[in-house]
């Protein structure tokens, strides 16, 4: 009997309660939902899933789920060699894979106390400026086509051939390069792509004056990102966030320019670029002007290369002296940084991998609180994150 | 410059008389890092120095240590490892030695802050002994800390006061170990032996006389 008056309450006690719900989205015209972004969807760049609860249009809370691509590279790395390494380290970033392997090489090149000669760290620089413009190519065309623009996608695939081109050649790997060296680099640079890189520098600052055009000065493009997930500078900070991530919030810091090591940026004259407003345009306007500040320090650089050798006195089977070190360069994506530790064996003993994406993309609980669900889009594809780099 | 270095000296003076006796020991490598290792007790408030009294306002990274020697994989090298002259480093000596800034236990948690104003950054460690792998959560002053502690929690077994929510952020929430211990077996590396360091890449420079035969 009692059994029957309990499911009779209950069923009493749920009528009431979504009498009561029923009563509220007539008045307020909401209603709570969880929306479920991803693991597979187009804005995702790869597989991050996003729960987002709604209240009606307006995000409550949001809890991003990773791990779906992760592949341990922490662990896999403590039992390759040094030079291993670098194959399992290209695949973190994969759309600028050669600016994965230098702070490694760095790190490991400071615990064996050599330094790279002259022109390896010249090619070096090159190159990962290079990546830094193949990567950032695509985010500007995607940029586009998260707020509804196809064509800035297909100009973005279009012109970084020019660059993955160009990244063959020299290396021999149109995505995964694995060309950096501990003491230098693997091959000296081909025949004539001195001169064609000139042409294709030409070439990417058109794109960006395209891109300028047809996406930042777009009317709708504005109205979607002007304003909208805005990261004030104290909290990107402790956020931990790097790249054009912090410097949109007007923060001036760039690893490249403040903490050089092992590459010569400053051999150059360039400029970091910093926007003040801290919202998604911001972080699009300075990522646009870092691709061409790129291109600037690529021309110059190729002015002044030095000749020589390209590779330092290295023994054949490398063992790395006992020790640690920890070395973080400016990535397309943000500050990415390998602690090394070394134990004198073949193989390294801990590889903590600092990655930007994981830093940039742990704020997003923090940023989507309170924005609209079209926004969730925009705001993510702003923050800019490749999924290998959050989960490696 | 031996004015950084004198950054980085003061530095450790300044924590030294903050934390006390919390600060266990220090190193500084002139012109490029400094360590510090603290105590469990004083972690938390170490970082509340670093970013409200030094200005180490920006949260870089925070994760986890094991310094006992694994016990796994290195008898599975092949047999030309071995023969290269790796012999003595296959066989598994069991003392623990830590790293820079010393350490009594077999885990450390260590993080880093840095300085983007001075250009400066400082890695913290902090021992954790084996019956009570636990420490104050970083996250009520680096919010960034949320999911490195979250990552330490499922690969080192970590755990950290006052978290807002210790789950798991990689792996499977019914998933058993904690993967980046060194006791932790690598299966891969268990099922099938690496071949370790038989493709030796020819160096630039090298005369490759030996394998210019093989090549046609």
């Amino acid at each position: 009997m009692s059994d029957a008056a309990l499911s009779n309450r209950e069923q009493l006690s749920y009528i009431a309660a979504q009498a009561a719900d029923a009563r509220v989205n007539v008045e307020l015209e909401t209603e709570g939902m969880t929306l479920n972004i991803g693991p597979q969807h187009p804005a995702t760049h790869g597989t991050l899933r996003i729960i987002a609860k709604l209240d009606g249009e307006q995000v409550v809370a949001v809890d991003p789920v990773m791990g779906y691509m992760h592949r341990g590279y922490e662990k896999l790395a403590e039992v390759r060699t040094y030079p291993q390494v670098t194959t399992l380290i290209n695949r973190i970033d994969w759309v600028g894979s050669f600016a994965n392997e230098v702070p490694f090489i760095l790190a490991a090149e400071r615990l064996m106390e050599v330094e790279a000669p002259p022109r390896a760290q010249w090619i070096r620089t090159i190159l990962f400026e290079m990546s830094r413009i193949a990567n950032i190519t695509l985010f500007l065309g995607d940029m586009g086509l998260q707020v509804g623009a196809v064509t800035p996608a297909f100009f973005a695939f279009r012109d970084r051939e020019h660059v993955l081109n160009l990244i063959e050649s020299a290396t021999g790997g149109r995505f995964h390069p694995n060309f950096d060296r501990i003491g230098g680099i693997k091959d000296d640079l081909p025949a004539g792509w001195i001169t064609e890189t000139r042409r294709v520098m030409k070439k990417m600052r058109k794109y960006c004056d395209e891109i300028e055009i047809l996406v930042e000065g777009n009317e709708i493009f504005q109205a979607r990102t002007r304003g909208i997930g805005v990261i004030p500078a104290n909290i990107g900070l402790s956020y931990g966030l790097s790249g054009a991530n912090i410097r949109g919030s007007g923060v001036d810091w760039d690893v490249r320019r403040d903490n050089p090591c092992g590459m010569v940026h400053n051999e150059t004259d360039w400029k970091v670029w910093t926007h003040p407003d801290g919202d998604s345009f911001a972080r699009f306007w300075v990522r646009l002007q870092e691709t061409r500040e790129s291109t600037r320090i690529i021309d110059q650089l190729l002015d002044n290369i030095p000749s020589g050798p390209i590779m330092a006195k290295v023994p054949r089977i490398i063992k790395v002296p006992a020790g640690e070190a920890y070395v973080e360069t400016e990535n397309p994506l943000g500050v990415m940084g390998y602690y090394v530790i070394s134990k004198g064996e073949l193989v390294p003993y801990r590889v903590k991998i600092r990655s930007a994406s994981f830093n940039n993309i742990s704020i997003t609980p923090w940023l989507l609180k309170g924005v609209y669900v079209p926004d969730i889009i925009t705001i993510l594809a702003s923050l800019y994150f490749i999924l290998g780099d959050i989960d490696r | 410059m031996p004015d950084t270095d004198l950054a980085r000296n003061e530095l450790v003076a300044r924590f030294a008389a903050h934390l006390g006796d919390g600060l266990l020991e220090s190193h500084v490598e002139p012109d490029v890092d400094v360590w510090l290792r603290v105590s469990r007790e004083s972690w938390r408030e170490a970082a509340e120095f670093a970013k409200n009294g030094l200005g180490f306002a920006y949260f870089s990274f925070l994760s986890g240590i094991d310094w006992m020697p694994s016990p796994f994989g290195r008898e599975m090298d092949s047999q030309i490892d071995i023969a290269l002259g790796n012999d003595e480093a296959s066989k598994i000596d069991q003392t623990i030695v830590q790293g820079i800034a010393g350490g009594e236990t077999r885990f450390q948690a260590f993080a880093r802050v840095n300085d983007i104003v001075n250009g400066l950054g400082i890695t913290l460690k902090v021992d954790l002994p084996d019956d009570d792998l636990s420490v104050d959560s970083w996250v009520p002053v680096y919010p960034g800390a949320n999911w490195h502690e979250r990552e330490a929690w499922e690969m080192y077994g970590f755990s950290f006061n006052d978290h807002p929510g210790l789950r798991a952020l990689y792996l499977p929430s019914d998933f058993e170990g904690h993967p980046l211990r060194k006791d932790y077996p690598l299966l891969a590396r268990r099922m099938k032996p690496w071949p370790g360091i038989v493709d030796v890449e020819q160096m630039p420079g090298e005369d490759d006389n030996e394998d210019g035969a093989s090549s046609e």
